[in-house]
């Protein structure tokens, strides 16, 4: 009995804690409040936290410059669990309890169509940083994004795929789970059919899968000339390794969620002759690029992925809005980021179009000999 | 006709590594009539312990090779050995007298425990694991391919099978897992420990799964906290499938549903595939209430 | 007479509720938000209370009945159009979450089905694979939006429908079991063998318990799409079961107070545990393998009601009662 008068005297100091540390919000004059909310844990934490380092080093980069308008920035990080109602919640109390002037995130549409709502009816400005579901920014003029929508990225793909690679005959693997891997195919599959290519057998995939073989099989009998596989590096290597191990040598291709160091570290050489769309290229000569890539490198010890990117210029997007805005006011903040043109960030020179979606360059990443290198680029 | 031949193939070495899992599930479920949900976690936690370990190996032993494959599944397995004691003599053993639901409840804790404090020590990003069974391809024509990959999973699986059969059906400590298993009272009358029993019994059970991770990361080199959810979980649908409790029957679960997962895939639908291993399982489970080949135990009234 | 006085009091409480929702807007909506996840969550861990906790069926797959009734009441939503605030947005809205509430039971009938046959552990893995099924169906649905999920569903539901229906269900289970027809589910839970000997049938109480408890879970699901306005196949996962069932355990099965009170603890411990950001998972978890090692029975045990908890709260306790082994 005194054990259990133990644990719930310590449970309600921990509920206390949280509860009163929380309520520091409101901040002082000298700092303007900016909201973050990722998923730092749950099934999709890798993505999330490399998306908060890239913020994290926005923001202290920023800071270490002065600030913007004479305040520093303040970021608050709100875990979502990869959950989307964690996300309506963490957003809620952003806005609401601690006053944040602008919200970023979410990695996942799924997420961020949970919180959207939320920031446009508090009329608070919100900036995704890695959702491609188009459906996201049609919430509300307060919503934006700092990377491609699907649609334009699987036009992309398949206009690489057809005219680059010559490809006639695709086989698609999509992960069944994930609305970014279903919109991505569904876009290239448009596209491809469009310009005279045909999609001979289509599989599907769920999110944590690791044994493909199956699907590989039954796509190896349709013997296309090439597989697109618009999914996330982390079964992205494993997918290319087993085909690889069923004698497909065919190329594979895939969008900015493969773009992660470690798609070769599994992968291996097995990852030769596989191509991806994605933002950025840690290759890039650009002094923005080698910049971030070095700071980060050495900051985290690690090379930043292109989640780690989109998390950096979300938070540039947001800093560049609010300097020239003038001020932290919701519609002054919000028409600021309306009429963002060429902002050179990590993942090239941004520009917020109508639909305040990013328009920018897309980079085409071909694997050769176990190392990504950059290929070409193809403008918006 | 070589796709179908294929499909086998693939779904045989699948569901070796289910059956190596299950092992673990109908291990502790004949002994405790509980389902140990941390089970999975204990597959993760040793994947990681031989992520950890594979790279002290270079001085040791050169890196990679079956000396060096061997060393770290031993140490694989004999952390999570200790992991898994330890697990049932904080966790479970306060709560043997209690009602099943209770020690179900705690093991999803512990689970969960395992689970977001591995995304915190490890990080939540997947690790490469180290190739250390080197993969030579035996059949490789246009229309089969066939690795060493999946025999050296298909036989080791078989070779501790076989061990574990050895250990308990001919020593004295598998002499007393099969009486507790039996009857708790009337075993710990004729002078067994029931403690050390369960103990050893949780320690074999962890044991395997480390050894099935070993095999596990070789063959699927990516690695994260959350690996153990769905082979744990499927491992316990093929537990359950067999007749959970009994081992034979959990590995000819495993093979089950690894072909039948692989089919599924293959043939009709891979949306479907989670869907229709549950949805036989419950057929199954509807006319032989205790599993296939599990024996139907009459209730006491 | 006991009857009537609980009718009074859910009278009451419905009242209450109405009037309490015209306060919502001046509260944080951060917290009123925790107030209305605490009310669905209390209807869910309620309702597999009775499953659970008074039939003693052991149910893992409370989440299935949740998305069906969560998807059927957005399609019907949706479909009608309905705007918040309207007229005819309330007899739709209500009209809407009984749907969904029905559908979700005829898949507690088939759920029941199984409960005939199979026990204990069987069941808890059939349960779950019912629960997945659904799960997979949902998400292989495209007019369903599949993977991408149901948006655009109207915010219908808010503080007067979540306390409403948190106040039927406390008043349905807690007359269901304490009738004299409801002791027959205690008898099924504690000897199902010797409550068909003296003539219950243990079939027909196990089916209500079923149909019931999913009824009420399609519900929870109908308010959670329409106030978080949208849903996902994924948020319906196993998880979440395992989640609600923790609450049912840590109240203390077949506890009706004690669950409630367990599904509030349990929604704001991650709230308030969110100023160690990465760390209250972990210490979540650990928290609950405490709480079970420490009180197996629940937090407030098989038996302790109201009465007892204030007690309990306001003085030195007195030793436990031994838990059922």
């Amino acid at each position: 009995m005194r054990r259990l008068t133990f644990w719930l005297i310590l449970g309600t100091a921990i509920a206390l804690i949280g509860l009163w540390a929380g309520c520091g919000g409101g901040g002082n004059s000298n700092e303007i409040l900016i909201g973050e909310y990722s998923a730092m844990t749950g099934t999709t934490a890798t993505f999330g936290q490399s998306t908060h380092r890239g913020l994290m080093m926005a923001v202290d980069e920023c800071n270490a410059a002065g600030g913007v308008l004479g305040k520093k920035i303040r970021l608050l990080t709100e875990d979502t669990q990869s959950k989307p109602e964690e996300a309506a919640t963490a957003v809620t109390k952003l806005i609401t309890r601690d006053g944040v002037k602008a919200v970023i995130g979410e990695v996942s549409s799924s997420r961020s169509l949970a919180a959207a709502p939320i920031c446009q009816a508090n009329g608070i400005p919100m900036v995704s940083n890695a959702s491609t579901n188009p459906e996201v920014t049609k919430k509300g003029d307060y919503i934006f994004r700092v990377c491609y929508i699907d649609p334009f990225q699987g036009e992309v793909m398949a206009r690489f795929a057809y005219n680059t690679l010559g490809i006639r005959k695709a086989a698609i693997l999509k992960d069944i789970k994930n609305d970014y891997s279903i919109g991505l195919a569904q876009y290239f599959e448009e596209t491809f059919v469009k310009l005279g290519g045909q999609v001979v057998a289509t599989q599907a995939y769920s999110e944590g899968d690791i044994d493909f073989k199956a699907q590989l099989t039954a796509l190896k009998s349709a013997e296309p000339e090439a597989v697109i596989v618009p999914g996330y590096y982390t079964e992205a290597a494993l997918i290319v390794k087993q085909a690889r191990e069923l004698n497909m040598t065919i190329p594979f291709i895939g969008g900015d969620g493969w773009d992660s160091a470690k798609l070769v570290e599994i992968g291996g050489q097995a990852m030769n002759n596989t191509f991806f769309s994605t933002a950025y290229t840690a290759d890039d000569p650009d002094s923005i690029v080698q910049n971030f890539v070095t700071k980060y490198t050495s900051r985290y010890n690690e090379k930043p992925d292109a989640f780690a990117a989109l998390g950096y210029d979300a938070g540039l997007i947001l800093f560049d809005a609010v300097r020239r805005a003038g001020s932290t006011d919701g519609p002054a903040l919000r028409d600021a980021l309306k009429t963002t043109r060429d902002v050179r960030g990590v993942t090239g020179s941004i520009t917020i179009d109508a639909d305040r979606n990013a328009r920018k360059p897309i980079v085409i990443i071909a694997v050769v000999d176990g190392k990504m290198t950059y290929k070409e680029t193809i403008q918006p | 006709m070589s796709e179908l031949l294929q499909q086998i193939i693939n779904g045989v070495s699948m569901g070796s590594i289910y059956a190596l899992i299950a092992l673990g599930y109908t291990m502790v479920y004949g002994i405790l009539r509980f389902i140990n949900f941390a089970h999975g976690d204990v597959f993760m936690i040793g994947a990681f312990v031989g992520f950890f370990v594979a790279p002290l190996m270079v001085p040791l032993v050169g890196g990679s090779g079956l000396a060096a494959a061997v060393i770290i599944m031993l140490v694989s397995m004999a952390a999570c050995a200790l992991l898994g004691v330890t697990i049932e003599k904080l966790a479970y053993r306060p709560l043997r007298s209690r009602p099943k639901l209770t020690v179900l409840i705690t093991a999803i804790g512990v689970s969960l425990f395992l689970e977001y404090g591995g995304q915190l020590v490890f990080g939540p990003d997947p690790k490469p694991f180290p190739a250390l069974i080197p993969s030579t391809m035996i059949v490789n024509s246009s229309f089969l391919v066939l690795s060493s990959n999946s025999l050296v999973v298909i036989g080791t699986a078989l070779g501790l099978m076989l061990l574990l059969r050895y250990i308990v059906f001919h020593t004295r400590m598998g002499t007393a897992m099969r009486a507790v298993s039996f009857d708790h009272r009337a075993a710990s009358l004729m002078g067994i420990n029931i403690d050390s029993v369960i103990s050893f019994t949780f320690a074999l059970g962890s044991a395997l799964a480390a050894a099935a991770a070993i095999l596990y990361g070789s063959i699927y080199p990516s690695i994260n906290p959350l690996m153990g959810l769905f082979p744990g979980l499927k491992a316990f649908v093929a537990a359950v499938l067999g007749g959970i409790g009994n081992l034979y029957v959990a590995v000819i679960g495993g093979l089950i549903i690894g072909l039948l997962e692989t089919l599924v895939t293959g043939y009709i639908s891979p949306i479907y595939r989670d869907a229709i291993s549950f949805a036989v399982l419950i057929l199954i489970l509807l006319f032989r209430p205790s599993g296939i080949l599990g024996r139907h135990e009459a209730e006491k009234v | 007479m006991k009857q009537h006085r609980s009718k009074v009091y859910l009278l009451l409480a419905l009242v209450a509720a109405g009037i309490l929702s015209k306060f919502e807007t001046s509260i944080s909506p951060y917290y009123f938000q925790i107030i209305i996840y605490i009310g669905i969550n209390v209807i869910l861990a309620s309702s597999l209370n009775l499953i659970n906790g008074f039939a003693g069926q052991f149910s893992l797959g409370h989440a299935g009945f949740m998305a069906l009734g969560a998807y059927t009441s957005a399609v019907i939503t949706s479909s009608l159009h309905l705007t918040p605030g309207s007229a005819a947005s309330y007899p739709m809205f209500a009209a809407a979450l009984i749907a969904g509430g029905l559908v979700a039971s005829i898949f507690g009938l088939l759920v029941g089905i199984p409960s005939l046959r199979l026990k204990g552990d069987y069941l808890a893995i059939t349960t779950l694979g019912l629960g997945e099924i659904i799960r997979v169906i949902i998400q292989s649905l495209d007019f369903l939006g599949a993977a991408r999920g149901f948006t655009g569903i109207a915010k219908l539901a808010d503080f007067f429908w979540v306390y409403a229906v948190v106040a039927v269900v406390i008043f349905t289970i807690a007359n269901l079991v304490r009738s004299t027809y409801g002791k027959g589910f205690l008898a099924v839970r504690d000897d199902e063998i010797a409550a068909e000997a003296v003539g219950v049938d243990a079939t027909r109480y196990k089916i209500v318990a079923f149909i019931t408890g999913a009824f009420f879970a399609g519900i929870a699901g109908g308010l959670y799409a329409h106030f978080v306005t949208y849903i996902n196949p994924s948020q319906f996962g196993f998880l979440r079961s395992f989640e609600i069932i923790v609450m049912v355990v840590v109240g203390g099965m077949g506890n009706i107070a004690g669950v409630i009170l367990a599904a509030a603890v349990l929604t704001i411990l991650p709230e308030a545990l969110r100023a160690v950001a990465q760390y209250r998972m972990v210490l979540y978890a650990f928290l609950l393998i405490v709480i079970m090692i420490s009180r197996p029975q629940g937090l407030f045990g098989a038996k302790l009601d109201w009465g007892r908890l204030w007690r309990w709260i306001g003085r030195r306790p007195s030793p436990p009662a031994e838990g059922k082994a």
